[in-house]
């Protein structure tokens, strides 16, 4: 009698998927090699201490600084460079890949007709292809066909942030309530016009925190790739590394965690003013 | 003939049939209401009527052209020309009220003006007289979350106001406010329609506010049309078989004894 009134309908389903993610999960770690006790080794342990303890102090001479100045500020240009190229091409393709645009969903309940569903799929298709490989690969590409320095970087950053920014778009515009754009529709408002009415109020706070969050990405991505040649804080990063100048490297470090602390800030206070 | 229906049949993407063939014809300046139990399909009616949704069959006629065969962009031409207002009037939350009463006219206006006057109101004196009206005008610029239930369904008819269409549709316009306000709000709708000889059409809960404001009735039940005449040969006897519900006999309320439960520890 009670076992009947307590049995939760989900509770079967949720314990099979629980053991079905552990049974996913252990090979995954089986494949990446990942063995945790290599770190306690008494030699490795060492190899990094050794190394880490060269971070303090952090390197502050006056050359070093405008170095590293220099440096930020490409770091900086690369990012927001490449993240304005990038969505030159991320907001047409997410508004055409989206439905939010569509003048037969706004008549039909919110299904677009099978004609404006066959024709979003070449877009979505190239962003999927645009995003698909890895702004290291571009890099390394494009360094070999403008030569190094940051021009490679900015074009790696443009290519695959449009194609996560239009995707990402585009679910943003179609995840908010559809009905005040499909209402302006159906008054005989243009599509551009009923989007910027009916769907951007909804979006702009969301859509502004995505993009700044991915500026902040692309000034990671500009690091890394200045590893390969692509300008930057990366390339100073790397020969300092190469070096064994630890001094230096916690310096830059430390100017990384700063500009990731000003993004933060800086969608954190657009956020605020749209809400 | 504004507005002319032939045996129309509409059904929802769910299967239900909303509309059983309906046939009606209404002519230009006619002020008319659609009365009718819950789920009698006077929004699915209204919609057709403002060429948001298409028919499942049958032939629809606004404004002398046949709505369905013509080119989406000359659709949209004729839909520029049609006001309909929402029951809960669709608006983006952060969307401030003087925003919302001027898209009223993107159908009207060109691209380059529709974004720019979402940079800046290029009319705002037209939205505060549209809002004037319906006494809401120290509402111009507050966002449209601020207000209530009521308030926001003003704001849907100050944009149709304002949009001056030929045809203007209300789907259950004055549900959320209280009956003065109600009726004064009806009081300015066919008003406006009879000054710019505009067809109004308007479905209604409050069968005694249709009887007031409307000369025509039109009774709808189950997606038909049960009666169609003018409000003063409407009888008590046409009402009751609109809205008889055999489903909800409600049972004599039986005295369920009160049981109090104390915990014991």
């Amino acid at each position: 009698m009670l076992s009947t009134d307590t049995r939760d309908p989900a509770a079967w389903p949720r314990l099979l998927l629980t053991l079905l993610a552990i049974a996913l999960l252990w090979p995954g770690i089986q494949l990446s090699e990942l063995d945790l006790g290599v770190l306690l080794h008494a030699d490795s342990q060492s190899e990094m201490g050794r190394f880490v303890a060269t971070f303090w102090p952090p390197a502050h001479d006056r050359d070093f600084l405008h170095l590293l100045l220099k440096a930020t500020l490409q770091t900086l240009a690369i990012a927001t460079a490449g993240m304005a190229l990038a969505l030159v091409l991320a907001i047409p393709a997410g508004l055409l890949a989206s439905r939010a645009l569509s003048l037969s969903a706004a008549s039909h309940g919110g299904r677009p007709s099978l004609m404006g569903r066959l024709l979003r799929w070449p877009v979505r298709g190239l962003l999927i292809f645009l995003r698909s490989v890895p702004e290291i690969v571009w890099a390394l590409l494009f360094v070999r066909a403008v030569g190094l320095g940051p021009a490679a970087g900015v074009l790696a950053i443009a290519i695959t942030y449009s194609g996560m920014l239009g995707k990402v778009y585009a679910e943003i515009f179609e995840s908010t309530d559809q009905r005040p754009a499909h209402a302006l529709l159906q008054a005989g408002s243009g599509r551009l016009a009923s989007f910027a009415y009916g769907v951007l109020p909804n979006v702009a706070a969301e859509l502004l925190s995505y993009t700044v969050y991915r500026w902040e990405c692309a000034i990671r991505a500009s690091v890394v790739m200045g590893f390969v040649g692509a300008g930057g804080l990366g390339q100073q990063i790397d020969l300092s590394i190469r070096m064994f100048a630890g001094g230096e490297v916690a310096s830059m470090l430390l100017t990384f965690l700063l500009l990731v602390l000003g993004a933060d800030q800086l969608s954190r206070l657009l956020r605020w003013r749209l809400t | 003939m504004t507005l002319s229906l032939k045996q129309v049949v509409l059904h929802h993407a769910n299967g239900v049939e909303a509309l059983r063939g309906v046939d009606l014809q209404i002519n230009g300046g006619e002020q008319v209401a659609i009365i009718g139990p819950s789920g009698a399909g006077k929004s699915s009616l209204l919609n057709l009527l403002a060429t948001a949704i298409r028919p499942s069959r049958g032939d629809i006629d606004v404004l002398g052209q046949r709505a369905w065969h013509l080119s989406a962009r000359q659709r949209q031409r004729l839909r520029a020309r049609i006001g309909l207002v929402h029951q809960a009037p669709p608006l983006p939350p952060r969307q401030r009220v003087v925003t919302a009463v001027l898209a009223g006219k993107l159908g009207q206006w060109s691209m380059g003006k529709s974004l720019i006057n979402l940079l800046h109101p290029l009319d705002i004196p037209g939205a505060r007289a549209a809002l004037a009206r319906l006494d809401l005008a120290d509402k111009l610029f507050s966002q449209c979350q601020q207000l209530s239930g009521g308030q926001l369904q003003r704001v849907g008819i100050a944009r149709v106001l304002y949009q001056a269409p030929d045809v203007l549709l209300a789907d259950e316009p004055v549900s959320a406010m209280d009956p003065v306000l109600a009726g004064h709000t009806l009081t300015v709708l066919s008003r406006h329609a009879r000054e710019h000889n505009v067809t109004l059409v308007a479905s209604l809960h409050a069968v005694e506010l249709a009887l007031a404001h409307f000369p025509r009735i039109i009774g709808l039940r189950e997606g038909k049309i049960l009666f169609d005449c003018p409000s003063d040969h409407v009888s008590h006897d046409m009402l009751d078989s609109l809205y008889a519900n055999e489903q909800l006999q409600s049972p004599a309320p039986t005295v369920t004894p009160l049981i109090v439960q104390i915990p014991r520890c």
